[in-house]
């Protein structure tokens, strides 16, 4: 890796001689690094996945969080770099904060991610400063319907039907592009995106738990951590359609 | 309310003492208000224009302190346009009422404006909100403010039904404001009217000899100024003691 940005690479306000920006290109390394965390935008909803390892039998379940609630109509899955997601998480639930006591109403989706992309930029823009080496896929359902936004550590937020970020991405964003979401439920989506979480689950990794998350009509526009039962027959699913695939090997 | 009444025109500032109505009906909003600005009991101006938009299907009814609501009116109009640049929509009036009630509630100590806040979004259709001076926010099917509002408060609640057409809500507003103009000292003048119902902005003016009169009323001058009085005696070249 040293061999690569030589020299260019030192801060985040040198170009190298090819256009690009090394410390925000390594910035993202950090979050195609890390476990994978994907998001479906379904037609009553959004569903929001996480692949967590777990790095200690010391730690309890359920912690290191990944899934943050921004607003009750909105709700953040980080990738990458955790502190550094939970900033960026912060970031949103402030600005959301702000918005709703000065306009009175709940901040529209495409609001939120342009204020937390520009946030995220900042950091691309001074050598005192570092870019923060997480992406947040941000689910929300405001008056103009459900969406499904990603802003990555360059500070670009784009819109998404489904994505994927971390190690499996590759392979979880082509089993997304076989899905058809438009016609999917949430409930279907929770069954879906937990199979592919553990299809795409690296075999000879760590033992690792799920955190998954929606936002639909089914829970009244709010965001929540789907229930208990709903998950637990999901990993059931999953685990099944992953010894069909073995057995059919 | 009027904080100037009793005051002569040297010492009193000028205010809104007015009427001001607006109610929602089937399909949009209808709200009206005078035209009479006086200080002391001087009309400094009897067509005056109480109603400012804030955005182009959003309004401000203005009553209280004349300087005070303008101030508010401009800052709001101001902040909503960046609102919609950043959001690429048209605001909505839950935004507008909210931005006036908290220039009311932060600045409470010296602001004195009662307002109206009435529009249409495409997202609730049309809205009327109050903002009463301190800053409380409440969204209504009807509300009224202003000085003359204390004589039609009778007439509002007995009159006003869920659900109007768009001629029945015409006439709620602008009967309720004659009578307040009949009765207030403050109000009078001329009548500003306005209708929004998702096609557009529907303006109506209804000048000072137009606006409906009651039993009792004095009826508005018709004819030359100095006419049928004194006018044998100005032509003839007399002297006309009026």
């Amino acid at each position: 890796m040293s061999g690569i940005g030589t020299g260019y690479d030192l801060s985040a306000t040198t170009y190298s001689p090819d256009g690009k920006i090394f410390q925000t290109e390594y910035a993202q390394k950090a979050v195609d690094n890390s476990s994978t965390v994907l998001g479906l935008r379904c037609k009553d909803g959004v569903v929001l996945a996480c692949e967590k390892l777990v790095l200690s039998k010391l730690l309890v379940e359920g912690s290191n969080r990944r899934i943050h609630n921004i607003d009750r109509h909105v709700g953040v899955a980080v990738a990458g770099l955790a502190p550094d997601g939970r900033m960026v998480a912060n970031r949103a639930w402030d600005e959301a904060a702000s918005y709703k006591r000065v306009y009175g109403e709940p901040i529209p989706g495409h609001v939120l991610c342009e204020r937390v992309g520009s946030y995220v930029h900042m950091f691309n823009l001074y050598w005192s400063l570092r870019p923060y080496g997480s992406t947040m896929l941000m689910a929300v359902y405001d008056k103009n319907g459900p969406a499904l936004y990603a802003v990555d550590p360059s500070g670009s937020s784009l819109r998404y039907f489904g994505t994927a970020v971390g190690k499996g991405r590759q392979a979880a964003k082509n089993e997304i592009e076989k899905l058809k979401l438009s016609e999917m439920t949430c409930r279907e989506a929770v069954l879906e995106a937990v199979k592919i979480l553990h299809k795409v689950h690296d075999e000879d990794g760590k033992k690792f738990e799920l955190e998954v998350s929606w936002i639909c009509d089914e829970t009244n526009k709010q965001h929540q951590r789907v229930p208990a039962e709903l998950l637990a027959e999901a990993e059931r699913q999953a685990k099944a359609a992953l010894e069909d695939s073995d057995m059919d090997d | 309310m009027d904080v100037s009444r009793g005051a002569s025109h040297s010492e009193a500032a000028p205010s809104t003492g007015t009427t001001i109505v607006a109610c929602t009906y089937k399909g949009g909003v209808v709200f009206g208000a005078d035209g009479r600005v006086s200080i002391g009991n001087y009309i400094m101006n009897r067509a005056s224009n109480k109603i400012a938009p804030l955005s182009e299907y959003i309004f401000l009814c203005r009553s209280g302190s004349a300087p005070d609501t303008q101030i508010i009116s401009d800052n709001v109009r101001h902040y909503l346009h960046q609102a919609s640049a950043e959001s690429g929509e048209e605001p909505s009036v839950l935004m507008a009422a909210n931005l006036v009630r908290l220039l009311n509630y932060n600045n409470k100590d010296h602001l004195v404006g009662a307002m109206l806040v009435v529009g249409w979004d495409k997202h609730a259709g049309g809205q009327v909100y109050g903002v009463p001076i301190s800053g409380t926010l409440a969204k209504e099917k009807w509300a009224i403010d202003g000085s003359g509002s204390s004589y039609i408060w009778g007439y509002c609640d007995s009159e006003f039904k869920e659900d109007m057409t768009r001629e029945e809500a015409e006439n709620w507003v602008k009967e309720a404001l004659a009578l307040a103009m009949t009765r207030d000292a403050s109000s009078g003048g001329t009548i500003r009217m306005y209708t929004l119902d998702g096609a557009g902005v529907h303006h109506t003016y209804i000048p000072g000899d137009q606006v409906p009169q009651f039993v009792g009323d004095l009826p508005f001058p018709t004819g030359n100024p100095g006419g049928a009085v004194l006018g044998s005696a100005a032509r003839e070249g007399g002297m006309v003691i009026g």
